[in-house]
């Protein structure tokens, strides 16, 4: 069973669940927020392997080249362009679709590659942790998500993946395929506009979806009734204390400060597997 | 013109409370702009009325004329997206938009449509003019919308002869960052004193430096964890990030937030008051900036 964790804002403590679940339910963690990857800075794992993950882009051979302009003609990205003389290629814009090495007709195209960034896995804290780092400067988070699922999920088992914030295609290429995705809001305007889109963009995928709702406490009742209207499940409550983010400045898990929690958090697997 | 960009590596670090704050507080004209087009906050805070909507398009998606299809399966043997099911449907969430489909389509049964992938607003607010946007969940070219944000802002302050430009800017390093980054005279790096913080700001530090774009720190929660603020500060000077200023631990910033209203309009708490002290100096440091 995959469990995707997102949130649609940033900062409302997706990571922070994620770790406390994988603890909790003895799962595989895969941190996809490859822009800023945080969970290995809770679960502090002893790196038992490490790959460099690249993407294609394409090289010309200018000797070969006749300049007829094919591979400009087919790039929909704006990737590449020819001159009289000189072919320029934009690698950051690149979505190695192959188009151009195909449309050649001088076979002057090859392919080169670009370090998108590097997968790291380990052990730390009894949790199996895979977390992708995006090369800072690359532009492109999805192929690195991609090549982390792609490597790290475990058919069989329950791996949970922490998702970037957001909405956009690289939330969904996390959440793609999973069977359950829990949205992490707070209770507050910005958590519930946030929580809108995500949910939103959940649904396009077809994944059954339920909320956590961190820092708990203020009376916030725009929040239930955008619940009960989307029929979204509301499966934890995780209160607003100091105490919780003084231990989350220092990496410490949630279940270090309230494992009163553990038990919830325990059988809420069997019940996502009811509902997904 | 002068453009402040306000990042933040991590998300929920204060940066949109931060910008409502200098957005209220900023005595001079100013245009606002939200960059963070997939989580856009800011007008939650400024109370804006919108005067004007346009759609953005922005990639491409494949349609299929089923009349012409002969059901070859060109088009899903070259597609790289694995976008194309063994029936043949096109699954528009995996498709990149590449076209290569329709290029080796032999009976030219496929056409690329140019694609809507978002909404850009003009708004009015009690601060002065807000350009806004929000890419459709889901979507790609969230980047192309930051571009273009930021090109309506510039043509706004143009014609109004507005001397600054005040963006919040998405999270993490990628490719709405670096689109938000072009051309800003600097920006402001919103962060708080713990092992994330820590973390995504020395990221967030390593694409401003290859970007060679100037950065001024802003400790927010800054006594959440006084050791780690310290390191944080260490970090920033070793770095070359001057303290702007530290906001400290403040609830009255979540109940700020609940009313909808900028910070220093709804409190005068210790976290208002430091923000205030950060609008003075960075005052004075834009005095400083070449336009």
């Amino acid at each position: 069973m995959i469990v995707a964790v997102a949130s649609g804002k940033g900062g409302t403590g997706k990571t922070t669940v994620a770790v406390a679940l994988a603890r909790a339910w003895g799962a595989r963690l895969l941190d996809a927020d490859v822009e800023e990857p945080n969970a290995h800075l809770f679960l502090r794992p002893e790196i038992s392997q490490t790959e460099e993950i690249y993407r294609m882009v394409p090289v010309v051979d200018e000797g070969r080249c006749t300049f007829c302009g094919k591979c400009k003609e087919i790039c929909h990205f704006s990737a590449i362009t020819v001159f009289p003389g000189t072919v320029l290629t934009f690698p950051e814009m690149c979505h190695a679709c192959y188009g151009c090495l195909e449309v050649c007709p001088e076979e002057a195209l090859s392919e080169g590659q670009v370090l998108v960034g590097k997968i790291f896995c380990g052990r730390g804290q009894g949790v199996e942790l895979a977390y992708g780092a995006l090369e800072v400067g690359e532009p492109m988070a999805s192929p690195l998500i991609k090549a982390l699922k792609a490597r790290y999920l475990s058919p069989g088992s329950v791996s949970i993946i922490d998702c970037p914030p957001g909405t956009s295609c690289a939330v969904l290429t996390a959440v793609r395929g999973a069977d359950f995705c829990l949205l992490v809001t707070e209770p507050s305007p910005f958590g519930l506009h946030d929580l809108r889109q995500a949910a939103r963009a959940v649904k396009t995928l077809g994944v059954p979806a339920g909320v956590i709702v961190n820092r708990a406490g203020v009376d916030y009742p725009e929040l239930h009734r955008f619940l009960k209207a989307e029929g979204l499940p509301l499966l934890l409550e995780i209160p607003h204390r100091r105490e919780i983010a003084e231990a989350y400045a220092r990496g410490k898990s949630l279940l270090e400060v309230m494992p009163e929690l553990r038990e919830a958090l325990v059988s809420l697997l069997p019940s996502l597997r009811r509902t997904s | 013109m002068k453009e402040i960009l306000v990042v933040s590596g991590k998300g929920g670090t204060g940066k949109t409370t931060l910008c409502a704050a200098l957005a209220a507080l900023w005595e001079d004209s100013k245009v606002m702009v939200d960059a963070d087009v997939d989580a856009s906050n800011l007008p939650l805070l400024l109370s804006p009325r919108l005067l004007e909507r346009t759609p953005f398009f922005a990639g491409w998606q494949p349609v299929r004329d089923e009349e012409k299809c002969t059901a070859c399966g060109t088009c899903r043997e070259k597609c790289r997206f694995e976008a194309i099911g063994e029936d043949l449907e096109i699954d528009l969430l995996a498709c990149e938009g590449c076209g290569v489909c329709a290029w080796f389509c032999p009976e030219e049964a496929i056409r690329m449509d140019e694609k809507e992938v978002g909404e850009v607003y003009l708004s009015e607010t009690p601060y002065g003019p807000l350009v806004h946007a929000e890419l459709y969940p889901g979507e790609e070219n969230s980047g192309k919308l930051v571009a273009e944000v930021k090109k309506r802002a510039r043509r706004l302050a143009e014609e109004k002869g507005v001397g600054c430009i005040f963006l919040d800017g998405p999270p993490g390093v990628g490719c709405p960052v670096i689109a938000s980054l072009s051309g800003v005279s600097l920006c402001l790096l919103v962060t708080e004193p713990t092992i994330s913080g820590l973390h995504d700001v020395k990221r967030l530090a390593a694409l401003l430096r290859h970007f060679k774009v100037p950065g001024y720190l802003v400790l927010n929660k800054a006594d959440l964890a006084p050791d780690l603020a310290e390191e944080m500060l260490a970090f920033a000077r070793e770095e070359g990030l001057p303290h702007l200023g530290s906001i400290p631990y403040d609830p009255e910033v979540f109940r700020a937030l609940h009313q909808a209203k900028p910070l220093p309009e709804v409190s005068q708490a210790p976290a208002a008051k430091a923000v205030r002290e950060i609008k003075n100096r960075l005052e004075k440091i834009l005095e400083e900036v070449a336009t």
